[in-house]
């Protein structure tokens, strides 16, 4: 084939790495301008992230306080006193005395109280025997909460027991062997700690995979890119006109729930911000590869919103091992998590953020991130030819 | 460049889809062509010819599955990049970015095509002043009338002079002004820079004025070579008739076209021009006939009547015993105003329509027209003037009102997913048809609309015209008295233009009300009367006939309807200074 | 009377119509609340199962291999590792390959033999401090099993007061018991108000809208015509997530269906008087899929879905009471595991039909009036 000799000059490589920065960075241009004339994107991308910090921040907690029961001594007695006393003090309760378990469990099947402590009648005759107990029924419809105000009501029983033996009575505690427990990394067991860094993986999933499947799907169907696809520019461009914006939109996501970590919520980071800003750039980065690979699939808003969600949000939330723990799962969901990407991106940030920057965690979690880029990009590389239908 | 080579080649050239159904349907069926460097060719032909498909294999978006294509002396199919370096490409749908301003959107095109700063200030200026886009630089693109729009895509697709241009359909939608305009530009570049530029268009006298013509149907092609060649097909054989005094042209062109000896009938002038079957047939019985010139348009219409089928002439019946009850007020309009912000819409329009008249609606793009409709329909809400439509305001008034009148909009808005039965069966209940009357109903719109043989197929994917006659047979389920059509041939082929007035003229004839809106001027000389809008504004109103009056004299020919809506729009536009310049300020 | 019933059925039956046309759709109706509901009703427990521990047994004695023993046989923890040194004890935590580092001192043994205190130590790692604690609460409760059959196998005398724990409702505790009825909501509220919310955008967009309004088919015509079969939709889809519920789960159904659906049919009113509002507000199918997103996603948050409401700031739980899924997970765990009857649930059912009598009408009304 006989090229034309008047266009080679303008095809040397200066000129040629010039028409395609000045190609990309128009197509940025463009798409930043959408972003910030179009509601919706801003309420996804700054909105949504702002709403998340505020909830998960300040709403959101696993942590019982002032857990409402009701305590029914049938009998007054010295050891019922001080079982009452205890819980009347701890801070996890919210006690009230009522007279009659018929009344007590009046409130508990209209779940005005989590739980009913009872102190039976014949208790002071038995503990001079040895041989005592309090009865606590718990309301077992939120079994998290009710399991951990079982633990906070034997050890306030077994504190109240104990004070009694270290007056002289003459009993032994519930021993020998008691435990010792550290939680560490989150002494105080705060859920915060680790609800706030998860954000950025909801925050990040939803700007990189469901936007930009969207707002890609958006320009298949509107037909805008069939003018464009018959200009000098190239497929990867195109791409990368979408990578970059979205990029920068997911990032302002993250900046915005670091800063809230830090400053809101007092979230320790142990490991180094650089690192977590390296991680979370390369999360990102396949969040956004993903959301342009769905759209390139599925070339129509609807099912491309449909797929982003089932596909990376509901996952990235459920998953990911940012809620609940993945250890927990049937095996078989613990295989299939493998192939999340939310999954490794969750346990970077909790390593970095609270056990700090343990190499052995972040560089092979970081290298299936890479790896999942690099897969990601290269299919949709594959995937999006200038050609319709 | 290789000068010796063709600009476009393509050979026995094949392209197949899937429809939906998984049914495969043959879109180019062996299309050989060559198109030379230097001028403009013509790619004329029904709706479902396969124009779009063939600029698309050009433009290297889709690959052909037999045969070869080479654009510019590169085979498309090997290196598309190559070919779309170097060519321009405006697609029938600009997908203009909306939400971007016309700057904004031109910009961006420069930068893709890599137009330099300098070339830029040399390039903007000429394109502004083209299409007279300069007042609306910053207005963003999703606000700009159809017409705008189209000239912005040529805008774009124009910022570097390429080696080749490729237009679909750029002047559907477009009123007579812009369309005028864009053809001006376009011949510019041919005469001034040696563009080579290949259009699709379904406007016949656009293709007259190309070099060459090539004329498709039905995935092939049918006939090529300059224009004047498709037009000699119809020597000896173009004809035009009067009417009896006092009766509409369009009622003399309804009867021809009925004629077997009649091949093609249009209302011009105030008379029917006609295309006899053969240049020695016998006329049309009782019709006073003088010969003419044929224009390429006869040429055209007389070489599809022999490819296909001519299939059976349209014509419509409500079923209804009463005739026009002429005289009698059913729409009028007073001081109708309408503003959006700072920028007035429509601006004191008045004007009545008597029972079982055509009345049209004329006016460039952004007139006021569609808002005049909207408002007329009870869509919208009047900033200002009163509305009265069969006696009331369809905002104001009960629902129940509505049944009076039947409303077909200008893009295609039925239910796509549904089927043409589906549909119907809904819109029957929406106006409160059921049982009996509603199979009946049904029954006759399948007949008179000839959509049996599709009752089952999605109506989204309906062909073209068969969309058009679904949406009517919709509109009419319900016999309504007034019927608003808004501009219903946009994008439709001549042969669905014709089919489609022979149904109006049928409706009018047994009483209906039809207001309508069109950007075919040769139209108006369907309407009994007709108004002409700009800037919101009616410049000028009465018959067709008195608005041919307005026309400057033409020493070579009769004026025509569209000579006669240039100059009453100039002149205005002189008078007052550009409308968009006042909205923009 | 009679035509506006014939514009109703006409309008509902086409809504229907076009989802039973579309592949895309049948496929959106049924899928995503089955698979959804598999993948929460697995993924969403605070249960532990095969939680990976590592041992440090520094003893070694026959004591602390019942204590292991005990560990092993919960079925809760699994081992991963057995810690020689302490210095590895670090390293299992840090890369997560151990949740938990349970050590027992070298005198372990001799100490309970001498009827002496003792104590073991456990390491949990708190980058899920909910994890940790549900951990070290399930060690606690080996503990106690171990040093009550000590001190009985001894003749130690056990303590004077020991508590008695008995769980209504949910015997065993098992969050997926929660977790699994509050779905029925959850995932309904998800699917039938982007449902309801894209329906009248994509009209919109198609130009059908229009078409609509020129016909004698009155706003709150329409407004019925979207809101029942989208109803329809929503307690179909509340359907398929009950049997899940009950077929795979096999969660055992406290209360009666009459009174489930008659608290589950103001619920899905409400979310599809959301979803109207929203769409009557929206210009596009983009916005009206991004703007119902976000309303979602602090709807389900707030609900009390993972979180108990009560453990919330009371602002919070104040801006709880315009979330319909709140009370819809209060009935559907109430009625599931509780067996409420619809009396019990007043306080539950009012507001949805207020969230309801508030946006289906201010919906029917912009469908006319919105500005265009």
């Amino acid at each position: 084939m006989s090229e034309p000799a008047d266009t080679a000059p303008v095809d040397a490589a200066p000129d040629r790495v010039a028409g395609r920065m000045r190609r990309v960075r128009a197509l940025i241009v463009k798409e930043s301008r959408q972003i910030m004339r179009d509601p919706s994107s801003i309420a996804l991308g700054i909105v949504m992230p702002v709403i998340l910090i505020l909830l998960f921040g300040y709403a959101l907690s696993l942590d019982v306080r002032n857990a409402p029961i009701a305590l029914v001594i049938e009998q007054p007695s010295a050891m019922a006193t001080e079982i009452a006393t205890g819980f009347r003090l701890s801070p996890y309760f919210e006690a009230r005395t009522v007279t009659s378990m018929a009344e007590a469990e009046t409130l508990m099947r209209a779940h005005e109280i989590d739980g009913i402590v009872h102190v039976r009648s014949d208790f002071a005759r038995n503990v001079a025997s040895g041989d005592a107990s309090v009865q606590v029924l718990l309301h077992g419809t939120d079994a998290n909460t009710a399991r951990i105000i079982e633990n906070y009501a034997l050890g306030t029983i077994g504190l109240a027991a104990q004070r009694l033996s270290d007056e002289g009575n003459p009993v032994a505690g519930n021993g020998p062997v008691k435990i010792r427990s550290r939680i560490w990394y989150n002494e105080s067991g705060n859920s915060q700690y680790f609800l706030v860094p998860g954000l950025i993986v909801l925050i990040m999933t939803l700007t990189g995979a469901f936007l930009t499947a969207l707002v890609m799907a958006r320009e298949w169907e509107r037909g805008t890119l069939e003018a464009i696809f018959v200009t000098p520019v190239r497929a990867n461009e195109i791409l990368l006109g979408k990578i970059v914006p979205y990029f920068g939109l997911g990032m302002i996501g993250f900046a915005l729930c670091v800063f809230a970590a830090e400053v809101l919520f007092r979230v320790p980071l142990r490991g180094s911000f650089a690192v977590l800003t390296g991680v979370s750039m390369l999360y990102m980065l396949v969040s956004v590869g993903f959301g342009l690979f769905i759209s390139s699939v599925a070339k129509s808003q609807f099912v491309a919103s449909q797929i982003a969600l089932i596909a990376s949000f509901l996952p990235a939330m459920l998953l990911s091992g940012f809620l609940f723990d993945i250890r927990s799962m049937p095996v078989a969901l613990q295989i299939f998590t493998q192939i999340l990407p939310a999954r490794y991106f969750v346990t970077l940030l909790q390593t970095i953020f609270l056990a700090g920057d343990i190499w052995s965690v972040i560089l092979p979690n970081t290298a299936v991130l890479a790896l999942m880029a690099f897969v990601l990009f290269a299919a949709t590389l594959r995937a999006t030819r200038k050609k319709l239908a | 460049m290789d000068v010796a080579r063709p600009a476009i080649e393509g050979s026995d050239i094949v392209k197949r889809f899937n429809r939906a159904g998984g049914e495969l349907v043959t879109a180019l069926d062996g299309v050989s062509l060559t198109v030379n460097h230097g001028g403009l060719a013509a790619l004329v032909g029904p709706d479902g010819a396969g124009k779009t498909t063939l600029i698309r294999l050009m433009a290297g978006l889709l690959t052909p599955d037999e045969g070869s294509l080479s654009v510019l002396g590169i085979d498309i199919a090997r290196d598309p990049q190559a070919v779309q370096d170097r060519i321009g490409y405006m697609p029938q749908k600009f997908g203009l970015y909306e939400d971007l301003s016309v700057q904004e959107n031109l910009d961006l095109y420069a930068d893709l095509h890599g137009v330099t700063a300098e070339e830029r200030r040399k390039v903007y200026p000429q394109l502004m002043d083209m299409t007279a886009l300069g007042p609306f630089a910053k207005r963003l693109a999703g606000r700009l009338s159809g017409g705008m729009k189209q000239k912005l895509g040529l805008a774009c697709t124009l910022v570097r002079a390429p080696d080749l241009l490729l237009l679909d359909e750029p002047t559907v939608g477009v009123d007579p002004l812009s369309r005028r305009e864009l053809w001006e530009i376009i011949l510019h570049l041919v005469r001034e820079q040696g563009l080579t530029v290949l259009v699709s268009t379904s406007y016949l006298d656009e293709a007259e004025r190309c070099e060459r013509a090539i004329v498709m149907h039905d995935g092939t092609v049918l006939a090529k070579g300059p224009p004047r060649s498709i037009t000699e097909i119809a020597a000896g054989r173009a004809f035009l008739a009067t009417p009896p005094e006092g009766q509409p042209a369009r009622l003399l062109q309804a009867r021809l076209l009925n004629d077997p000896g009649v091949t093609d009938a249009v209302p011009q002038g105030g008379r029917v021009r006609l295309v006899k079957a053969s240049a020695d047939g016998d006329g049309p019985d009782g019709v006073d006939v003088t010969a003419v010139e044929p224009r390429f348009e006869d040429g055209f219409m007389a070489l599809l009547h022999e490819a296909a089928d001519p299939g059976q002439t349209a014509s419509l019946s409500l079923g209804r015993k009463e005739r026009r009850r002429d005289g009698e007020t059913v729409v009028e309009v007073s001081d109708l105003v309408r503003q959006f912000g700072p920028f007035t819409a429509v601006d004191h329009v008045s004007f009545a329509v008597k029972t079982g008249e055509i009345f049209g609606l004329l006016g460039p793009n952004g007139a006021g027209k569609t808002t005049t409709f909207r408002m007329l329909c009870g869509l919208l809400p009047a900033s200002g003037g009163t509305l009265r439509v069969a006696g009331v305001d369809l905002r104001k008034a009960r629902a129940s009102a509505r049944q009076r009148v039947g409303y077909v909009a200008q893009k295609f808005s039925l239910y796509g997913q549904l089927s043409v039965t589906q549909n119907l069966e809904f819109f029957a209940g929406a106006y409160g048809l059921s049982g009996r009357r509603r199979k009946e109903r049904i029954a006759w719109a399948m007949e008179q609309f000839e959509l049996a043989p599709l009752a089952k197929l999605p109506s989204g994917q309906l062909p073209g015209g068969y969309k058009q006659r679904l949406a009517m047979a919709a509109a009419l389920l319900h016999e309504p008295e007034i019927l608003f059509l808004d501009e219903p041939t946009s994008g439709a082929d001549p042969l669905a233009r014709r089919e489609f007035w022979q149904r109006i003229t049928a409706l009018a004839e047994e009483g209906v009300t039809i207001i309508v809106t069109t950007h075919f001027m040769e139209e108006a000389e369907y309407c009994d009367r007709v108004i002409i809008l700009d800037a919101g504004q009616v410049l000028a109103r009465g018959t067709p006939a008195e608005i041919r009056g307005h026309a400057p004299d033409n020493e070579e020919r009769e004026p025509t309807m569209e000579d006669a809506f240039i100059a009453i729009v100039e002149e205005a536009r002189r008078e007052h200074g550009r409308p968009g310049e006042r909205s923009a300020a | 009377m009679r035509d506006s019933l014939l514009r109703i059925v006409s309008l509902v039956r086409k809504e229907v119509l076009a989802l039973v046309r579309d592949p895309r759709s049948r496929v959106i109706l049924f899928v995503p609340p089955l698979l959804q509901s598999m993948l929460f009703g697995y993924a969403a427990t605070f249960d532990l199962n095969h939680a990976p521990y590592a041992i440090y047994d520094e003893d070694r004695s026959a004591a602390s291999g019942d204590l292991v023993a005990r560990l092993e046989g919960s079925g809760v923890f699994e081992r991963v590792a057995t810690i020689q040194r302490s210095s590895d004890i670090a390293r299992l935590i840090d890369d997560r390959d151990a949740l938990l580092v349970v050590h027992i001192g070298p005198d372990f043994a001799r100490k309970l033999s001498a009827g002496q205190k003792t104590d073991i130590q456990v390491i949990a790692d708190g980058r899920n401090s909910n994890t940790a604690g549900t951990a070290v609460a399930y060690v606690s409760a080996i503990v106690d099993g171990f040093n009550a059959d000590w001190r009985a196998a001894h003749g130690m005398v056990d303590p004077p007061v020991t508590a008695n724990v008995r769980a209504w409702y949910n015997g065993n505790l098992e969050t997926s018991w929660n977790m699994i009825p509050g779905l029925i909501g959850t995932i309904t509220m998800l699917q039938v108000l982007m449902l309801t919310a894209l329906s009248v955008a994509r009209e919109r967009e198609d130009g059908t809208f229009d078409q609509l309004l020129v016909t004698p088919i009155r706003p709150a015509e329409i407004m019925l015509g979207k809101a029942l079969p989208s109803t329809a939709i929503g307690l179909i889809q509340a359907t398929i997530i009950l049997l899940v519920a009950q077929l795979w789960f096999r969660i055992p159904f406290a209360g009666s269906l009459l009174t489930l659906y008659g608290g589950l049919i103001p619920f899905v009113i409400a979310n599809v008087g959301i979803g109207l509002f929203i769409s009557s507000l929206v210009a596009n199918m983009q916005q009206a899929m991004l703007f119902s997103f976000v309303i979602l996603m602090p709807f389900i948050l707030l609900s009390g879905l993972a979180t108990p409401v009560a453990n919330m700031p009371d602002v919070f739980q104040w801006l709880t009471l315009i979330d319909p899924l709140r009370y819809a997970l209060d009935i559907t765990r109430r009625v599931y595991l509780e067996g409420a009857t619809l009396g019990q649930l007043v306080g539950d059912l009012w507001p949805m039909i207020l969230i309801s009598a508030v946006t289906l009408p201010i919906a029917a009304w912009m469908f006319r009036n919105r500005l265009s």
